[in-house]
């Protein structure tokens, strides 16, 4: 299987700090891909640039193929990368059904004129994102919330509503920063079930995470960052064994 | 669909087209005055809804609104009237006049998009300003707009011979030039509800509330923020282009006058105070925002007189100073609004 996504050193600083130098990383695609180190060593800047909220100051990225453009997520989200957020961002007054159809846009057509008149296209295609967006509820197990605002669900339903959003945009590439924060064990584990789950439905992974054994367990190559320069990118068997992650990282 | 058809609603339907038909005659037994302010309460339900679509859908506070509302009543002006001796029919101009507004809803809104909150309304409120000020300028060295005096005897809407201003008789009743208005602004006011309900519960609707809750979540799911942004700027102001054609047709009459700042503010507050991004809401505001000012225009003067005896304030300051005062007790205790959503409620009383 090929590179789905290949960076070739970004760079991005802000004033002094070093956040990412010149990573390179490639992911293949079907993989699920773990981006572990220590707070502040620029994960979720990784993530930033990728999804274009980040203009990188060097390097750029490749997505299966052809390179993405950089400061335009909505493209991103087009080209098919999806992501969600360390500090979760939902719509927190839509209800879950309503974030999920959001996440609908990129991949449906209906403008203005055809909301207005309510053309046998545009309602089809409603109905269409409803259906969509409701199986996506059921997928992540939150069926039962979804008339709920984003807001009042628990912790644990936001994290999967989130990952429900951006599965709506049917990505290649699922871009998940930290979602077992905060979470207990049998959250932790059921969510590991739903991204096994994700990928067996085809769609590649690359997940942020503390929890060293999550990632280790899950992830088929691990990359790891410090002080934003890549220290190593390999099997979680080579990667756990590594002088330099003890070191930085896991035996802190 | 299919809700609406049930005994119920049918009832409910079917009153509420009654009370409007019969709104118009009822009115005129206190003069056709009060027939011309329903009309402007109707017109304000107009632009309060195109407004709506900015500030309450996509949350973009647009200080500058009258401006749309300027070049739609100027398109109508300059194209039906002896000023240019033109003289064109309301299909060519109504359309013409929302596209120009369109236009300038878009070159107000591509370069100031970034802006946000409190940034963005200085900005459009400069360019309400600006088109102000073009209007009452305009007239040198070539005569555009006649400056200050303004544009007089601009047509009166028509379809064919049939003229909307003057009395005209329909099945043996007299009906006047307001009261046709009115009929004419209720037609277009439903259509205004219908395509904001329609909006509200679309794809594009729901891009616009998901940008004004979380902009960077919209752009991660993959919303092109700007060009949505945009597109609400543009429909706002095409319906603002409307209204002001419908306006110069009505009065017969413009000048930059009736363009100024306040007028802007007038409508927001009627969006705000009526519950922002709530259809029923905004339309409670804009109707109430027009008749209590001139509810007191005509109540504080005797009121003072039969309290007091004599004057003791101008009825005009007496009249802002109460109608200021209401808008403060509003916001006080109702800051969603007098009618807001369901959702909107719960998201300022932070309840569940
Ligand atoms: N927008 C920003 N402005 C200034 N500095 C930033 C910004 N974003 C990140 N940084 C800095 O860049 C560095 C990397 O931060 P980043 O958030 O990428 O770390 P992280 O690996 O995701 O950490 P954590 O595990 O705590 O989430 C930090 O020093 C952070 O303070
Ligand atoms: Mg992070």
């Amino acid at each position: 299987m090929g590179a789905l996504l290949e960076a070739r050193a970004v760079a991005k600083h802000f004033g002094g700090v070093k956040a990412l130098r010149d990573v390179s990383l490639s992911i293949r695609e079907g993989e699920i891909y773990g981006l572990i180190g220590p707070n502040g060593a620029g994960k979720t800047t990784f993530f930033n640039c990728l999804t274009g909220l980040y203009v990188p100051d060097g390097g750029g990225f490749e997505f299966s193929g052809a390179p993405l453009q950089a400061n335009a997520p909505h493209q991103a989200a087009e080209r098919g990368i999806a992501r969600t957020f360390q500090n979760i961002r939902l719509f927190a007054n839509m209800t879950a059904l309503e974030n999920v159809m959001v996440g609908r846009h990129v991949r449906t057509r209906a403008g203005v004129l055809g909301a207005m008149l309510q053309t046998r296209a545009t309602r089809e295609e409603e109905a269409a994102i409803r259906q969509r967006a409701e199986a996506l509820l059921h997928y992540v197990r939150i069926e039962d919330k979804a008339d709920d605002l984003a807001k009042n669900l628990s912790y644990g339903d936001q994290r999967r509503l989130e990952i429900a959003r951006a599965l709506a945009t049917e990505p290649r590439l699922l871009c998940l920063d930290e979602p077992a924060a905060g979470m207990n064990a049998t959250e932790t584990e059921e969510l590991r079930e739903l991204i096994e789950g994700i990928r067996k439905d085809g769609t590649t992974i690359l997940l942020i995470e503390h929890d060293v054994k999550l990632v280790m367990g899950l992830c088929d190559r691990v990359a790891v960052l410090d002080y934003g320069a890549l220290v190593i990118e390999d099997v979680p068997a080579v990667v756990q064994k590594d002088q330099r992650v003890i070191e930085a990282y896991l035996g802190a | 669909m299919k809700r609406w058809l049930n005994p119920r609603s049918a009832l409910g339907i079917t009153l509420i087209t009654a009370a409007l038909v019969a709104l118009p005659f009822v009115v005129a037994m206190g003069g056709q005055a009060w027939v011309r302010i329903v009309n402007f309460a109707i017109l304000y339900i107009f632009l309060a809804l195109g407004l709506n679509i900015v500030v309450g859908f996509a949350g973009l506070l647009d200080l500058g609104y009258i401006a749309f509302y300027a070049v739609g009543a100027y398109t109508w002006a300059l194209l039906a009237s002896p000023h240019f001796g033109l003289h064109w029919p309301i299909w060519a101009i109504l359309p013409i006049g929302a596209g120009l507004a369109c236009v300038a809803g878009v070159l107000l809104g591509s370069p100031t998009l970034k802006l946000r909150g409190d940034y963005l309304a200085i900005v459009t409120l400069g360019f309400g300003e600006i088109v102000r000020i073009f209007m009452n300028n305009l007239n040198a060295p070539v005569n555009i707009t006649n400056g200050p005096q303004g544009i007089t005897l601009i047509d009166p809407v028509a379809f064919g011979a049939f003229k909307f201003s003057g009395n005209s008789q329909i099945f043996g009743f007299t009906i006047s030039g307001p009261q046709k208005y009115y009929f004419l602004l209720v037609a277009l006011a439903v259509i205004v509800v219908i395509i904001n309900l329609r909006l509200q519960n679309s794809r594009i609707g729901r891009a616009w509330q998901a940008i004004r809750e979380d902009e960077i979540a919209a752009k991660a799911v993959g919303i092109n923020t700007r060009n949505i942004k945009l597109l609400a700027f543009a429909m706002g102001a095409s319906f603002g282009g409307v209204a002001g054609g419908i306006f110069a047709a009505m009065q017969g009459f413009v000048s930059p006058e009736s363009f100024s700042l306040i007028e802007s503010v007038m409508i927001l507050a009627m969006v705000v105070l009526g519950g922002m991004g709530h259809i029923p809401g905004v339309i409670l505001g804009a109707v109430l925002l027009t008749f209590l000012p001139e509810v007191l225009r005509y109540g504080v003067g005797p009121l003072q007189m039969a309290v007091f005896g004599k004057m003791l304030v101008d009825p005009e300051s007496l009249r802002m100073l109460v109608f200021g005062l209401a808008l403060v007790l509003v916001m006080r205790f109702k800051p969603a609004g007098l009618w807001p959503s369901p959702e909107r409620k719960r998201e300022l009383t932070g309840g569940a």
